[in-house]
């Protein structure tokens, strides 16, 4: 008889079953189910909050960082430019929170059930999708505001961009989150870093300041940061402020590419021995 | 006749104690030898039995060492051994939870791990909605859940909760919906850890019943691991007993079940004898030997047995009587019994105390003894020996543990009609 499956101790290193994930599809889109419907259970307002995290946000930033501090907003009304940058770096910060504490947060069905570990980190980064997609709808209506009462705001072709660019934010999310929840298993040192990184992660990425305000030298220091030229080309799409520039952008995407095939390799090779070491 | 699965010299090493710097150290030293001089892991070589009892004496240890076993298509393989004999990493490497550190195990088709039912429940979703979790977590597909989404509510028994958050569940209610879904599965191999354990006897026979269907008529592979030798012997065709991480025995499953009950070792049970220097006493009284006599090779609820203590007098005409008092597992107190007091010559003595058959029920005890003086104690031996009561019942498709400190089954029971109802005589 022909044996269909084996069972070894240490697989290729880019041994990654993708028929396997493919095959697991419909777990996929039950976990992001389940993250939608409970995410707002025995909550009075439910969806709503969606709506009230960017709104008081914004009202932040905008008595402290353009009140107090009296930083520019590129011209653009406050509200717009800050609802920009906040939907997008949310959604970011969502996904890595969430995909960085992969095994930690899952040890305990990790270690009753056997499916491709990847699926979970993959549908948290699709219900948070949703969850950007929602907010997003706060900005267009902010955005329609100001273009009726007449706002200089001119979208243009580069809108057409926002497909990817939400891809590349979906993917570098994702290669990080891998990463750092494969390196946390063993030693937890590492949940303590990053967690302090990505809050300061923040102020390196032009959400709360446009990247305009600094010299040619300091931007190409910021536009290492792979989220910078993300933030900046929607920005630059649907306001027509902000610098955009293909080489910059062409540089986050490779990045987000190199980043999630280290990802999945680390990840796919932890996942076989974490409930060792976790 | 083939083979479904098949073990080939699987050993799981496991590091002792925490993850400390110590952990870092061997991490680096692991990957320069390795990866950069592409020699052998230096910590593979080393690792002690897994016996919980003995010191280590190294930091690594084999919670399996060489397994090599084949399990026949349409098989029930019964799995047997005490706590930390590696049952529980067999399964978790079979189940592909974590990777064997040497050898392969090939098989067929899906296999099914009932480790522990309902994982992955989410208390805020309905059953329902519980049922496609769960479900799509097992491997099954909407398409399929959805085909077979009545049978498994219908199995279930709990069609009326069928749409109620899951924390409104009570835990029998919880189990039973776990087991209905992987039930469905329809696994090639499926494995069964204890889940017998709970629900009431109607699930029971319901579990039981879907395991043998599985095995006998659609000639599926069960493991089933479990510490209840009644279910074992009824459920299983062939055996394994696991002993600190190898393969003790293997055959038949009665073969398989009497030679782990017979083995004393195995079950932390002990006989106790001591050389009169070092025995355990005082001046007056020596005791030399503490253990159970029986004719069979193990004891069952249905086979007498007596409780014995040998002990030495070493005063002319020390008035003593022994007071034997049972304990339970738990340390609850099952009876108390005492010899009469009378003075003893200098020499060796034995105070026995027979227990017949149909009294005790099943189980785990440990003996202590009083040597009384005048009515009071002289001596207190502790934990002087134990011994284990095993199961020995007829099949009635109940598995689960006979309650009660005793188990007296000499009463006499009656059930007898008092009138019969003659309208329901004529439906």
């Amino acid at each position: 008889m022909e044996f269909t499956t084996e069972i070894k101790p240490k697989n290729k290193l880019f041994d990654v079953d993708f028929k396997e994930i493919w095959h697991y599809r419909d777990l996929y889109s039950m976990f992001v189910k389940r993250d939608i419907i409970t995410s707002y259970k025995q909550t009075i307002l439910g969806p709503l909050w969606f709506f009230i995290q960017p709104v008081i946000t914004t009202i932040m930033y905008m008595v402290v960082f353009n009140g107090i501090a009296k930083i520019p907003t590129d011209g653009l009304p406050e509200p717009l430019f800050y609802l920009a940058g906040i939907t997008l770096w949310q959604y970011f910060s969502a996904c890595l929170n969430s995909t960085s504490s992969t095994f930690i947060s899952n040890q305990v069905i990790f270690g009753k059930v056997y499916f491709p570990r990847i699926i979970v980190p993959l549908s948290t980064v699709t219900s948070n999708l949703l969850r950007m997609l929602i907010q997003l709808s706060l900005f267009i209506l902010v955005y329609i505001y100001y273009l009726v009462v007449g706002v200089d705001i001119s979208p243009n072709f580069y809108l057409l961009l926002f497909p990817i660019l939400i891809i590349m934010l979906a993917g570098l999310s994702l290669g990080f989150g891998i990463i750092i929840s494969s390196m946390t298993t063993k030693y937890r040192d590492l949940t303590l870093l990053f967690g302090f990184i990505v809050q300061l992660w923040m102020y390196a990425t032009p959400i709360i300041y446009p990247l305009s305000t600094m010299s040619p030298k300091k931007q190409w220091i910021m536009a290492l940061n792979p989220i910078t030229s993300i933030v900046e080309a929607f920005k630059y799409g649907t306001m027509g402020v902000g610098t955009f520039s293909w080489e910059m952008l062409g540089y986050s995407f490779g990045f987000m590419v190199i980043l999630l095939s280290i990802g999945i390799v680390v990840f796919n090779k932890v996942q076989r021995s974490f409930m060792d070491t976790v | 006749m083939s083979v479904a699965i098949k073990f080939e010299n699987i050993s799981k090493q496991y590091r002792l104690g925490l993850v400390s710097t110590n952990t870092i150290s061997h991490d680096l030293n692991r990957w320069w030898q390795t990866t950069i001089r592409g020699k052998e892991d230096p910590y593979l070589k080393i690792g002690d039995i897994n016996d919980r009892a003995t010191k280590a004496e190294s930091d690594y240890i084999w919670a399996l060492k060489d397994i090599n076993l084949e399990v026949q298509q349409g098989d029930v393989l019964g799995i047997i051994g005490k706590n930390g004999s590696g049952k529980s990493t067999l399964l978790k490497i079979l189940s592909k939870i974590t990777s064997p550190t040497t050898g392969t195990i090939s098989h067929t088709g899906r296999i099914a791990a009932l480790l522990e039912v309902g994982t992955g429940f989410h208390p805020e979703m309905t059953g329902r909605e519980n049922i496609y979790l769960n479900g799509a977590i097992l491997g099954m597909t909407k398409a399929e859940i959805t085909r077979k989404l009545d049978e498994i509510v219908d199995f279930s028994g709990i069609e009326r909760y069928i749409d109620t958050p899951a924390k409104r569940y009570s835990s029998g209610m919880y189990v039973r919906l776990g087991f209905a879904i992987a039930a469905h599965l329809d696994p090639e191999i499926m494995i069964v850890d204890e889940v017998l354990a709970v629900g009431d006897a109607e699930f029971q026979k319901k579990a039981i019943g879907k395991m043998q269907d599985v095995s006998k008529g659609e000639g599926r592979t069960v493991l089933f691991v479990s510490h209840n030798m009644t279910a074992v012997k009824n459920l299983c065709k062939t055996g394994v007993l696991l002993k600190n991480g190898t393969v003790d025995f293997a055959g038949n499953i009665n073969d398989v079940v009497d030679y782990y009950l017979t083995d004393k070792t195995i079950r932390g049970l002990f006989n106790n004898e001591w050389k009169k220097e070092n025995a355990p006493g005082t001046d007056k009284i020596k005791v030399i030997k503490a253990y159970v006599s029986h004719d069979t090779p193990f004891i069952t609820v249905n086979t007498p047995f007596e409780i014995i203590t040998e002990f030495w007098i070493e005063e002319e005409g020390f008035p003593v009587n022994v007071s034997m008092v049972l304990w339970d597992k738990d340390l609850n107190c099952v009876f108390n019994i005492s010899t009469i007091q009378k003075p003893l010559s200098k020499g060796l003595h034995k105070a026995t105390f027979h227990i017949p058959a149909h009294i005790m029920n099943d189980g785990y005890y440990i003996v202590q003894n009083y040597f009384v003086t005048e009515s009071t104690p002289h001596f207190i031996h502790n934990n002087a020996n134990s011994f284990e009561i095993v199961e020995d019942r007829e099949s009635s498709g109940w598995h689960g543990k006979w309650i009660g400190a005793v188990r007296p089954t000499f009463l006499k029971t009656e059930l007898t009609a008092l009138s019969i109802d003659l309208d329901l005589k004529n439906t």
